[in-house]
């Protein structure tokens, strides 16, 4: 399975139409006096779905619904004490907030930051390390390197290289007061970096995957066309990438607002909650707070802003799909 | 590319240009992971030392030994190899079994189910901590190897991706096995997994580097090293060696290493797992 | 080995009626095609006798066995599938041990059998190959080999020449006779091709639409279609068929065509008058047809193809209906658009029932 915009997952809810297929081109329709069989077709079936199902259950969307019914309770300010029922008080209280907006904000700050620079930077690696040149799979492994490094692991390394005693940059004459990661206008950005730096290899290999199913013999045509390298990158390799790019745009946007580690090993959500991401504030909410009812009202707003954002993803699949066959 | 009428100096130029700028990116991409190495050698005096060390032309290793002993480096480690592994063997699993289920078998609800599983794509971990550390604390998990895997055993990616794999298994293998008194299980296991082997693997890489990278759920499951896996581990360990700068970045690589050769070792189908499922994440 | 008996078999696919009340028998050591185009039900029928489907109703038997609540395991037929169904991932002895792992068969008996049937396909060389290492012809004769090791009572075969090259195809059709002459084997093979099914059947079975059209020898179904349906499926280039309404001839009846007139023989002309048919189609296979100056329908040359040994002859009537004449290469070949008259041995003529498409039968 190799990658395009159309065969990633979040595509499958449109792959359902090929379940359909299956169940076309195996009809069984048995007589009754078959039923021994038939149902312990069934039975396996079952069996072979329940262990999954039981994770789901239990672990996915007991929780997920629970959240609606969380967020109608009022956390006491004590804990032994009654929660409260508040109805959607709650919801409009928090949404309102000028804490959660402020933190809203930050995310899509953070994602604004994050994403499109990424994308960028991981599709001009791909572009000259697609390069028939000699030794460039050096490059190439040099370049996806970066997934090697979990979000702790560039989060610590970054802390440290920033840190203004013992790091690099102040040597290098970037030396802003306060320090980068304690700067209230600076610390989002450096804890962009970071992450940039982080998922670069996974963007490459993306990128490089992308381009790597693009046809040669387009180039090839193009070329002979008369087609300069800069004008095969605009006309030909750009457009025909655009599924990947896109697919990357979102996806990457999801994980943005899942961004954690290297807020709560860098920053914890401040300086003066410049870099408090949605995922921080929840995780602040229920662990310092110990205010589930607003984490889950919280919860609740992260997964309609995923929500939307795979709904959109699935519209342009489904259109790019439809005009394009 | 090369027009022939082109003066081969230029050629030349051009060339030496690409290598110039690939250089360039490929030393600013590897810096930080050099500095990083580098930095585990040196005594926390010469990492302060301007200007800096470059080259750590005696080495102490003593770091290395301080981040594994006493930064537990080696407990936390452990750790995540155990948790890993439960989870990646249970997704892939589950993954198997529910994907056969999927491809092969007919039975009531089945796209009703299968829309249950790719729901489950839609809902982030993130969103459902709330109540999943009431529960963990319910079953009495927290601080456990169950509290950290279980919750991650199945995923309904793993799920669809297996049975994609499974669908191109020729129908004609499975009423050939059946002939041949080959029952559900058998056909499974001595056919349909052997010939999604590339499935799995690419199933497997994915699961495991999640799972190794996991970072919020071990912060909030577990409060002591005996539990606390590696990702956490380092965050404790960069808290309680400030002044030993050296040893935190030996920890970096105790925590990097593992993945660097799970990279090396299984580059292929790494890559195949991250542009198959690079949007569960 | 055994008999295969179709009583009164029906299957439905939702809707959609895959075979229509089949009453068929295969008898013990006969080769047995099922023909018909795609879609017509013969793979669905095979497919009921290795229990791979159910029927809807009727039943099956094989041998004197009942097998409808028979798996597929237990009815001791083997099948070889027209992609051969190899396990990718095995080598050729571990495919052809396959069928016998279930078996309890012990390890020794099962090298022994294994071997015996690697050696009669000719494949003692290839047994530690994978399938992706073999040629076409040589997957082809390992999926034999995993259906003979089993010593079933039936063979069934779902096209198992159609993927290979049209030489191999040829050579592989005489051996597959040969392997069941020497086995003494009931097999039943499903095609499309009717050059396979005329040269390998015992006997024919056509289907089309779900529906048993006609059964027999080769050579009776050629000479002998029993509806319109057979009569151009069986033969290549197919019998030609032109239309025309019954009309009064001196004493007896002819069929217009166009300006002509063809006078029917008096048996034929008898049963059509008995039967108050007012039009007839009327068939004449090609090799029926000869260019004769005294020929009593006039056409115009359009194509003429040369096959080296023979030559294809394509004419339009007057009212431009098709028709294909077979000539020998040592015969004059007509110019292409030159008119010419078509002749034919009266007695070669098949007569059906415009409506029903059934035969007439000469009284």
């Amino acid at each position: 399975m190799t990658f395009s915009g159309d065969s990633g997952t979040l595509g499958a809810l449109a792959d359902l139409g090929e379940a359909d297929e299956a169940e076309a081109r195996t009809p069984r329709q048995r007589g009754k006096r078959f039923g021994r069989r038939r149902r312990r077709e069934i039975g396996l079936a079952y069996l072979l779905i329940l262990p999954s199902l039981l994770i789901f259950g239990i672990f996915v969307f007991y929780p997920f619904f629970r959240n609606f019914y969380l967020g109608f309770y009022k956390t006491p300010p004590f804990p032994g004490l009654p929660t409260r029922y508040v109805g959607f008080d709650q919801y409009s209280n928090v949404l309102t907030s000028q804490d959660f907006v402020d933190s809203l904000k930050t995310t899509v700050g953070f994602a604004l930051l994050t994403v499109p620079a990424g994308i960028i930077l991981g599709l001009l690696l791909a572009v000259l390390a697609n390069q028939q040149l000699r030794g460039v799979g050096i490059y190439r492994t040099i370049f996806s390197s970066t997934i090697a490094t979990s979000v702790a692991v560039a989060a610590v390394i970054f802390g440290t290289l920033f840190n203004p005693v013992v790091g690099l940059l102040p040597w290098i004459g970037i030396d802003p007061k306060p320090p980068i990661l304690d700067n209230p206008n600076l610390a989002l950005f450096g804890v962009a970096i970071i992450t940039i730096w982080q998922t670069l290899g996974i963007t490459f290999i993306l990128m490089s995957s992308g381009l790597q199913s693009i046809p040669d013999e387009l180039h090839e045509a193009a070329q002979i066309d008369g087609a300069g390298p800069v004008r095969r990158f605009w006309r030909i390799t750009l457009p025909l990438l655009s599924p990947t790019i896109f697919f990357a745009v979102v996806v990457g946007s999801i994980f943005a607002f899942q961004t954690f580690g290297q807020i709560d090993i860098l920053t914890q959500g401040g300086p003066i909650k410049r870099t408090n991401v949605l995922t921080y504030f929840i995780y602040k909410t229920l662990r310092q707070d110990s205010n589930d009812g607003k984490a889950a009202v919280l919860a609740i707003a992260l997964f309609a802003i995923t929500f939307v954002l795979t709904l959109i993803q699935m519209r342009v699949l489904e259109k790019r799909v439809h005009y394009g066959r | 590319m090369a027009a022939s009428g082109r003066p081969k100096a230029r050629r030349i130029a051009t060339r030496a240009l690409r290598y110039l700028l690939l250089t360039v990116l490929a030393v600013v991409v590897l810096f930080p992971l050099y500095m990083t190495i580098v930095n585990s050698l040196l005594r926390p005096s010469q990492i302060a030392a301007r200007p800096p060390t470059f080259f750590p032309t005696h080495p102490v290793w003593g770091s290395y030994s301080d981040a594994w002993n006493a930064g537990h480096m080696g407990r936390y480690l452990v750790n995540s190899a155990i948790v890993t592994t439960i989870i990646t063997v249970g997704q892939v699993a589950t993954a198997i079994l529910a994907g056969y289920a999927f491809a092969f078998l007919e039975f009531p609800l089945k796209r009703t189910l299968f829309l249950v599983f790719l729901a489950t794509l839609m809902v982030p971990f993130e969103i459902t901590i709330v109540t999943n550390i009431s529960t963990i604390n319910d079953l009495g998990w927290f601080n456990s190897y169950q509290g950290l895997a279980v919750p991650f055993l199945a995923t309904g990616f793993g799920a669809f991706l297996m049975r994609q794999a499974f669908l191109q298994v020729p129908r004609d293998l499975q009423d050939a096995a059946s002939l041949d008194g080959y029952g559900h299980w058998r056909f499974m296991s001595r056919v349909a997994v052997p010939l999604a082997r590339p499935a799995v693997a690419a199933l497997s890489v994915f699961a495991f580097l999640g799972a190794w990278n996991q970072y919020l759920w071990p912060l909030l499951v577990t409060k002591d090293e005996k539990y606390r896996t590696v990702q956490i581990g380092l965050k404790q360990l960069r808290a309680t060696s400030i002044d030993q700068v050296n040893v935190t970045f030996a920890g970096v690589i105790i925590a990097a290493l593992p993945l660097v050769i799970l990279l090396l070792v299984f580059q292929k189908q790494l890559v195949r797992g991250l542009t198959a499922g690079a949007v569960k994440g | 080995m055994a008999r295969v008996v179709f009583e009164h078999v029906t299957k439905r696919f939702g809707d959609v009626v895959a075979v229509r009340d089949l009453s068929l028998e295969a008898f013990d050591r006969e080769f047995l095609v099922l023909l018909g185009p795609s879609g017509c039900g013969k793979s669905t029928a095979l497919r009921m006798i290795a229990g791979l489907e159910d029927p809807s109703e009727g039943s099956i038997r094989i041998g004197d066995r009942v097998v409808d609540e028979v798996e597929p395991k237990d009815r001791n037929v083997a099948m070889v599938f027209q992609s051969y169904a190899l396990y990718p991932h095995m080598s050729v002895r571990k495919n052809i041990e396959f069928p016998l792992r279930t078996r309890k068969v012990g390890k020794e008996e099962r090298e022994k059998l294994a071997s015996e049937a690697a050696h009669t396909l000719g494949l003692e060389t290839l047994l530690d190959r994978k399938p992706a290492q073999l040629s076409g012809g040589q997957r082809q004769r390992v999926a034999l080999a995993r259906a003979i090791v089993r010593r079933p009572d039936a063979f069934l075969m779902d096209e198992p020449l159609s993927n290979l090259d049209a030489k191999l195809r040829v050579q592989t059709r005489a051996e597959l006779v040969e392997l069941q002459r020497r086995l003494e084997a009931t097999v039943i093979y499903v095609t499309h091709d009717q050059v396979e099914a005329m040269t390998m059947g015992d006997r024919i079975a056509i289907m089309s639409d779900g529906v048993l059209q006609q059964i027999g020898p080769p050579q009776s179904v050629y000479e002998k279609p029993g509806n319109l349906f057979v009569a151009r499926f069986i033969g290549t280039p197919a019998m030609n068929t032109v239309t025309g309404p019954v009309v009064p001839e001196g004493e007896g009846l002819a069929v217009a065509i166009a300006s002509s007139r063809v006078p029917l023989p008096a048996p034929y002309a008898k049963a059509v008058g008995d039967a108050g048919l007012t039009g007839v189609v009327i068939g004449v296979r090609p090799e029926h047809l000869t260019l004769a100056s005294e020929g009593l329908l006039p056409a115009t040359v359009s194509v003429v193809e040369s096959l080296g040994h023979e030559r294809h002859v394509i004419c339009r009537l007057e009212d431009g209906q098709m028709v294909i004449v077979r000539q020998q290469s040592s015969e004059p070949a007509p110019g292409e658009g030159s008119m010419v008259r078509l002749a034919t041995d009266l007695h070669h003529l098949h007569l059906f029932d415009v409506h029903t498409e059934q035969r007439i039968e000469p009284a």
